[in-house]
C-alpha cells in the first residue's frame, strides 16, 4: 500500500536482534582522553559537543588518559573494585536464591556496577540519591554496605527494614542517603529535584542525584525534573543510566535514536554529558565534578552514563527472546569490573592474585551474610510480619477505619 | 485575639500567612502564587512579606508541583502546593496516589511526606467543564491521604492549619463558589458576603479545627442530611424552604472522616439524604450511604436519598439545571419524611 509519496510511519527497530549479532557503531564513541573538561561554571550551551561525545578515561591499555583522569589513591581503586565485586557477588547470589524460590524476584546489575559503585564515592555523608531498582552498588560499594538488611528486604522476612511491604529490591535507607524505591517509574527524578530545592531553601550543603534509566526518560516525570531543576538552579545531578534496553525495548523505543539523552539536558539549560558508564574512573571524576557543580550553586548536571544491562531485566525477563545472547562480549565498552582490573594491575597497585583474593573474601562476605539473613526467615517459611502490621504506617496515626478493618480481619 | 470578618479567600491566606510565620519549613508554591498572590489571590502578599524562597511561582506542571513537594516533604520541609482548579490534578497523579500517599508506607516509616495540596473545586461560577469539578471521590478511594473541604472562611482557616501541622499528605478542597460568600444554591439572588455571617468571623492568629471532627451545622430532628463544601448551605436553604427540620452535617473532613457524628444523627432522626455536587455514580455519598447502611440499618425509616451532580461533565450554558438546586434536595427531604 505503500506507494512513493504516501506517508510511512517510522518504528524504531534494535540494530541486532536474536541469531543476529548487535552492530554497536550505533554508539558513536569517542577515543579515552579526547573529551574535553569544561570549567565548573560552564554553561549549559558551551556543553553541548560533551553530550553528543563519550567522556572517558580508561584507555585500551588499561591507562588513565586525558583531561578527566582524576587524581585517585590505591585506597581508592580499591575500595571501588571491592565495591563493583561485591555488587557482582551479591547479584550472583540473589539470582540463584531467587532460583531456588528463597525470594520471590530479583533484579541483577551486571555490567552496570561501576556506575553506583563510583558515583556514591563522589557524594558526601548528607547527600541523598533517589534511585531506581537498579543502583544497588550505590549501596554495595559502602564501607558500611548494608549486606543483611538488603537480603532481609528481599527475603521479606522479619528483620526487613520496611516490614513486607514492597517486591524485592525496592530498598530504603535513609541514614545511607537512598530513597525509598518506588518500582513505578520516573517519580523519584522530580522528588530528587523537589529535594535539592528543599536544601537550597533550607540554606543547606546537601545535594541530590536523581536516577533513571533510557526507557523511562520518556515518560513526563523526566522532562518535569528537567525544567525544574534548570529553573530553580536546583543541586542536583540527574543521572540516566543508558543500558540500552527497557525490558524488551531498545533505547531507540524511548527516542535515542540519531539523538543522545544527555542532548535532552542541553536543550533545558542543563550542562549535560555523555560519559562512559563502564569506566570506573570517568564516571568518578564525571560525578565528582557534577556534585562540586552543585554544591557550589552552579546548578543542576545531567550525566548520561552509557553501559549495556547485561543480564535479564528481572528474574521474569528471557532477553534471548529480542536481543543476541552473546551481545555483552561484544559490547565495545567492556566489562567494567575487568578494565578497572587492567587499570590497576597497570598502574601496578594490583595483582591477579589479590583481585582472587578479593573475589573470595567478598564471596564469603556475602555467603555470610546470606547465612544470617536467612536465619531471620523468609516469604516462603512464613517468617514474615505479621499480617496486622498491614494496617500500621498508612497515616501516622492509625484512624478508625484500620482499626476496625483490623479487628475485622480477626488476628 | 481579634475576630475581623474575612472571606474564605483571606481566612486562606490568613492561615498560610500564620504558618509561614511560625514554622520556617513551611513553603508556598504553585502556578501564579508568588508575585501575583494566585489567580483567587489567596497567597496575594505572602511573597513580599516572606522572600521568593519560601513563596514562589512554578511551571506549569501539576506533576512537577507534587512530585517536587514529596522531595521536600522527605527533605523535612512542609510545603504548601497551590493547584490552580482542581480540574488540572491530574497530571499530578501519580504523584499523589503512588507517591505522597503511600511513601509512608512502602519505607515503614523510613521517608515520610509531609504536604498541604490546596485545590479549588465545584462549580456554580460558569467555569464549564474544566473549572468546575469535584474531585473528591478520586481522593477517598486513596489509602494513604486524608481528604478536607471546608465550607466557610472559620473552618478553612483551622482546617488549613491543622492540615499543614499535619504529618500526612492532605488534598484540601475550596468550593470556590463560598470564596466570597455563602451560597444558598439561588444563583438568581444578590451575593450575600461573608462580612454579613457569623462563620465568617475568623480569629486573627493560630487556631486550628481538628481533622476527623464534623461539625453540626444546623441542628434538627427529622432527617439528617450529611453534606460537605457549597452543598451545606444549599442544604440548609431546602431545609428552611421545606419546612422539614433536618440536621445538616458538614463531614469538613471527607477522609478519614467523624463516623460517630454521622451515626449519631442518623440513630436520632431515623433518616438520612446525602448531597454532593460532584456526579452520582461511585461518588463519595456511594461511600456514605454504604456506611450509614452498616451502622445504622435498623434505625432507619426510610430509603436513604442521594442529590448529587449528574452523572455527564458539567455543562456550561445548563451549569444551573446540573447543579443541585435547593428545590431537588427540597423534593428529596419531602420523600425521606412521607409516611
Amino acid at each position: 500500500m505503500n506507494e512513493e509519496g504516501s506517508l510511512r510511519l517510522h518504528v524504531p527497530e534494535p540494530a541486532g536482534r536474536p541469531g543476529h549479532r548487535t552492530d554497536f557503531s550505533y554508539l558513536h564513541l569517542s577515543a579515552a582522553g579526547a573529551a574535553r573538561r569544561p570549567p565548573l561554571n560552564t554553561t549549559a550551551l558551551a556543553t553541548e559537543d560533551l553530550a553528543y561525545a563519550l567522556v572517558r578515561v580508561l584507555d585500551d591499555d588499561g591507562r588513565a588518559v586525558g583531561p578527566w583522569a582524576p587524581d585517585v589513591d590505591a585506597t581508592l581503586l580499591i575500595k571501588g573494585i571491592r565495591g563493583m565485586l561485591r555488587t557482582r557477588v551479591f547479584d550472583a547470589r540473589m539470582l540463584v536464591a531467587q532460583r531456588q524460590k528463597k525470594i520471590s524476584f530479583y533484579m541483577q546489575s551486571l555490567g552496570e556496577e561501576a556506575i553506583g559503585s563510583a558515583h556514591s564515592m563522589a557524594l558526601e555523608k548528607g547527600d541523598m540519591c533517589f534511585p531506581t531498582y537498579r543502583q544497588q552498588s550505590l549501596l554495595l560499594a559502602r564501607d558500611d554496605a548494608p549486606i543483611v538488611p538488603m537480603m532481609c528486604q528481599l527475603l521479606s522476612n522479619e528483620h526487613d527494614p520496611i516490614k513486607g511491604r514492597q517486591m524485592p529490591v525496592m530498598y530504603s535507607f535513609k541514614k545511607l542517603g537512598f530513597f525509598s524505591v518506588s518500582g513505578n517509574l520516573a517519580t523519584q527524578f522530580i522528588q530528587a529535584v523537589g529535594w535539592a530545592m528543599a536544601s537550597a531553601i533550607k540554606g543547606d550543603s546537601r545535594i541530590a542525584s536523581g536516577w533513571i534509566g533510557d526507557g523511562a526518560t520518556a515518560e513526563a516525570d523526566f522532562h518535569t525534573a528537567l525544567t525544574f531543576a534548570h529553573v530553580y538552579r536546583a543541586p542536583v545531578i540527574l543521572n540516566v543510566v543508558n543500558n540500552q534496553w527497557a525490558i524488551s525495548s531498545f533505547q531507540y523505543v524511548a527516542g535515542g535514536e540519531q539523538t543522545t539523552f544527555a542532548a535532552r539536558g542541553v536543550g533545558c539549560g542543563i550542562a549535560s554529558l555523555r560519559v562512559d558508564g563502564n569506566d570506573f574512573l570517568a564516571v568518578y571524576a564525571v560525578s565528582r565534578w557534577a556534585a562540586e557543580r552543585a554544591r557550589a550553586n552552579l546548578g543542576p548536571t545531567l550525566v548520561e552514563w552509557v553501559s549495556y544491562r547485561a543480564g535479564a531485566h528481572s528474574t521474569s525477563d528471557d532477553p534471548s527472546k529480542y536481543r543476541s545472547a552473546d551481545d555483552w562480549t561484544y559490547f565495545p565498552l567492556g566489562d567494567p569490573v575487568e578494565r578497572l582490573k587492567h587499570h590497576m594491575i597497570t598502574r601496578g597497585v594490583w595483582s591477579e592474585e589479590q583481585h582472587a583474593a578479593l573475589q573470595k573474601e567478598v564471596e564469603a562476605e556475602v555467603a555470610a551474610a546470606q547465612k544470617e539473613a536467612e536465619s531471620y526467615g523468609s516469604l516462603t517459611d512464613g517468617h514474615v510480619f505479621p499480617a496486622p502490621a498491614m494496617f500500621e504506617d498508612v497515616f501516622k496515626e492509625m484512624p478508625a477505619h484500620l482499626r476496625r478493618q483490623r479487628q475485622e480481619l480477626g488476628m | 485575639m481579634t475576630m475581623p470578618a474575612m472571606s474564605m479567600i483571606q481566612a486562606l491566606r490568613s492561615a498560610m500567612d500564620v504558618m509561614l510565620e511560625r514554622d520556617p519549613n513551611v513553603v508556598v508554591f504553585g502556578e501564579d502564587v508568588g508575585h501575583f498572590g494566585g489567580v483567587f489571590r489567596c497567597t496575594d502578599g505572602l511573597q513580599a512579606k516572606y522572600g521568593k524562597s519560601r513563596v514562589f511561582d512554578t511551571p506549569i506542571s501539576e506533576g512537577g508541583i507534587v512530585g517536587a513537594a514529596v522531595g521536600m516533604g522527605a527533605y523535612g520541609l512542609r510545603p504548601v502546593a497551590e493547584i490552580q482548579f482542581a480540574d488540572y490534578f491530574y497530571p499530578a497523579s501519580d504523584q499523589i496516589v503512588s507517591e505522597a500517599a503511600r511513601l509512608r508506607y512502602r519505607s515503614a516509616g523510613d521517608f515520610t511526606a509531609p504536604m498541604t495540596i490546596r485545590m479549588p473545586c465545584g462549580g456554580g461560577i460558569y467555569g464549564g467543564q474544566t473549572h468546575s469539578q469535584s474531585p473528591e471521590a478520586l481522593f477517598t478511594h486513596v489509602c494513604g491521604i486524608r481528604t478536607v473541604m471546608p465550607s466557610n472562611p472559620y473552618d478553612a482557616k483551622g482546617l488549613l492549619i491543622a492540615s499543614i501541622e499535619n504529618d500526612d499528605p492532605v488534598i484540601f478542597l475550596e468550593p470556590k463558589r463560598l470564596y466570597n460568600g455563602p451560597f444558598d444554591g439561588h444563583h438568581d439572588r444578590p451575593i450575600v458576603a461573608w462580612s454579613n455571617h457569623p462563620l465568617g468571623e475568623v480569629p486573627d492568629g493560630h487556631y486550628t479545627v481538628p481533622l476527623e471532627s464534623a461539625r453540626i451545622f444546623r441542628p434538627g430532628s427529622d432527617v439528617t442530611v450529611l453534606s460537605y463544601g457549597t452543598m451545606v448551605f444549599v442544604s440548609e436553604a431546602a431545609a428552611n424552604e421545606s419546612g422539614i427540620d433536618a440536621e445538616i452535617i458538614d463531614l469538613r473532613s471527607l477522609w478519614p472522616l467523624d463516623l460517630d457524628t454521622l451515626v449519631d444523627s442518623v440513630k436520632k432522626t431515623r433518616r438520612c439524604v446525602v448531597v454532593h455536587e460532584a456526579t452520582r455514580t461511585s461518588g463519595f455519598g456511594a461511600e456514605l450511604v454504604a456506611l450509614i447502611q452498616e451502622h445504622c440499618f435498623y434505625h432507619l425509616e426510610a430509603p436513604i436519598e442521594r442529590v448529587t451532580g449528574w452523572d455527564t461533565p458539567y455543562p456550561h450554558a445548563q451549569e444551573w439545571a446540573y447543579f443541585p438546586s435547593p428545590q431537588r434536595i427540597a423534593r428529596s427531604l419531602r420523600r425521606v419524611m412521607e409516611p
